[in-house]
């Protein structure tokens, strides 16, 4: 069964596409600049592991990184 | 520059695509997706003596590697032309480089946040619909004359704080740096000095009066060392805002209407399902990338294993990464649900469009307010479509029929 995910944004990558924040609101936040981090700690819950695999396979920058405990 | 010396030669007819490429070729305007794929079959980047010596890469990777790199490639230079003459008229950040580049982004990214573009929509929807209103009785239209074209001027505008009648101005200026300009120093001057006069007007209106726009904001802003910018940095931001957020949008959504157009299964399935919306943009701006940027070869490098040198430039061409099968399953095909869409319409890198969510915004709301209006259309076979020549492109003819076809 598969573990629990994590994700994260590398802020060194990010340049604001803010596709991540578009395909799955509840795990992303974007700051003044339009860039983005993960909300809370980056843990996803339950129910939420689609839209946290769609939003990384959709960040242009690839600076999502999910990972699963 | 005298008159005679202003107009660049003609080009000749492009007979060899891999070594003697050319962007501005008819060939190229009507119809490049068949000229991408010859070209990438070929290298991952291929060369051109024309305008004096030009590499473009043909992959998503390579597009990729180039826009990473500004160590060795530099944006000073945004457009392809055939000459190069000293740079006076800059558009920060698009022609900056690191370390000038980050703070000068920093300034018009605040603007352009997907909450701030939420704010701007209901003006952008009314505009549609103020334009479909003086059309749609007649039950046909030029869709780039009458529409596409309307509404990222009249948004822009808004946001400027400037006269959106002023609209028509724009529009020729425009028209003369990024498509006679590639070819006419004459019109791409005139066009810059027009436009850099109407834009130094308003800065001294805003000097006594200030208000609450993009004009002032920029006005109102600092640099790295806390100092206001300078009126030449204010008004090179203007250009680029106006430059580069009006016929990039108006070509995606030209070239969106134009897919619905002529793709009767894609047309029904957004108007039966408009939840699609979101994937379908995505979708048409990889498909339609209106924009290919240029950098311009600093110190020699290889890229995806291939020598380039200084003082040539680089067409890079995100429209073509989009097209790379390396990179997008049924890379040539329209999937209009398409699920995983890395695509690069609006650049990788530092310079990725400060104006991205506002070109989504206005498309969604575009293709939205169209489809609810004319749900049924398609190209008039009595006309003809037309598409732009040079680095931007989309439809400026865009005749259609509404109502189910007989």
């Amino acid at each position: 069964m598969a573990g629990k995910l994590n994700i994260r944004v590398d802020q060194d990558k990010c340049q604001g596409h803010a596709r991540c924040k578009s395909l799955a609101p509840e795990l992303f936040e974007l700051d003044e600049f339009g860039n983005a981090h993960e909300v809370g700690d980056g843990s996803v819950p339950a129910g939420l592991e689609d839209k946290a695999w769609l939003a990384q396979s959709n960040c242009p920058e690839i600076a999502i990184e999910v990972t699963e405990e | 520059m005298s008159d005679s010396a202003s107009i660049m030669p003609e080009h000749p007819p492009v007979t060899d695509w891999i070594n003697d490429f050319d962007h501005t070729d008819p060939v190229w305007t009507e119809d490049p997706f068949p000229i991408w794929e010859e070209l990438r079959a070929a290298s991952p980047i291929v060369h051109t003596e024309r305008f004096l010596g030009c590499y473009m890469p043909t992959t998503y990777q390579a597009v990729k590697e180039i826009a990473y790199d500004t160590e060795h490639f530099s944006s000073r230079r945004v457009i392809v032309r055939d000459v190069r003459p000293e740079i006076t008229a800059r558009a920060p950040p698009i022609t900056s480089d690191p370390p000038e580049h980050k703070p000068a982004k920093q300034i018009l990214l605040p603007p352009f946040t997907p909450d701030a573009m939420k704010k701007l929509e209901p003006r952008v929807r009314a505009i549609c619909n103020e334009l479909i209103d003086e059309f749609i009785a007649d039950g046909k239209c030029d869709a780039a004359a009458r529409y596409t074209k309307h509404i990222p001027v009249r948004a822009i505008a808004h946001m400027l704080g400037i006269p959106e009648k002023d609209g028509d101005l724009f529009i020729k200026w425009i028209h003369g740096i990024l498509e006679l300009g590639i070819k006419d120093d004459n019109a791409l001057m005139e066009a810059v000095k027009e436009m850099t006069g109407y834009f130094a007007g308003h800065i001294e209106q805003r000097r006594k009066n200030p208000a609450d726009d993009l004009i002032s904001t920029l006005m109102k802003a600092r640099d790295k060392d806390g100092n206001p910018l300078t009126d030449e940095h204010v008004l090179g931001s203007l250009r680029l805002l106006l430059i580069a957020g009006i016929d990039t949008t108006w070509s995606a959504i030209g070239s969106s209407l134009w897919h619905l157009a002529k793709t009767p299964a894609d047309r029904e399935r957004l108007v039966n399902e408009p939840e699609l919306m979101p994937l379908a943009v995505e979708e048409l701006l990889r498909a339609y990338s209106p924009v290919t940027m240029a950098r311009e070869v600093m110190k020699e490098t290889t890229v995806s294993g291939c020598p380039v040198k200084p003082g040539n430039m680089v067409l890079l061409s995100f429209p073509a990464a989009n097209r790379d099968p390396a990179m997008f399953p049924d890379a040539d095909k329209v999937v209009i649900d398409r699920k995983e869409n890395r695509h690069a319409a609006f650049g990788l890198g530092i310079h990725r469009c400060v104006g991205s969510n506002l070109a989504r915004m206005e498309m969604t709301v575009a293709i939205e307010e169209w489809l609810k209006r004319i749900p049924d259309f398609r190209l008039d076979p009595a006309g003809k479509v037309t598409w732009s020549e040079g680095t931007v492109r989309g439809p400026r003819q865009l005749p259609l029929l509404f109502g189910k076809a007989s």
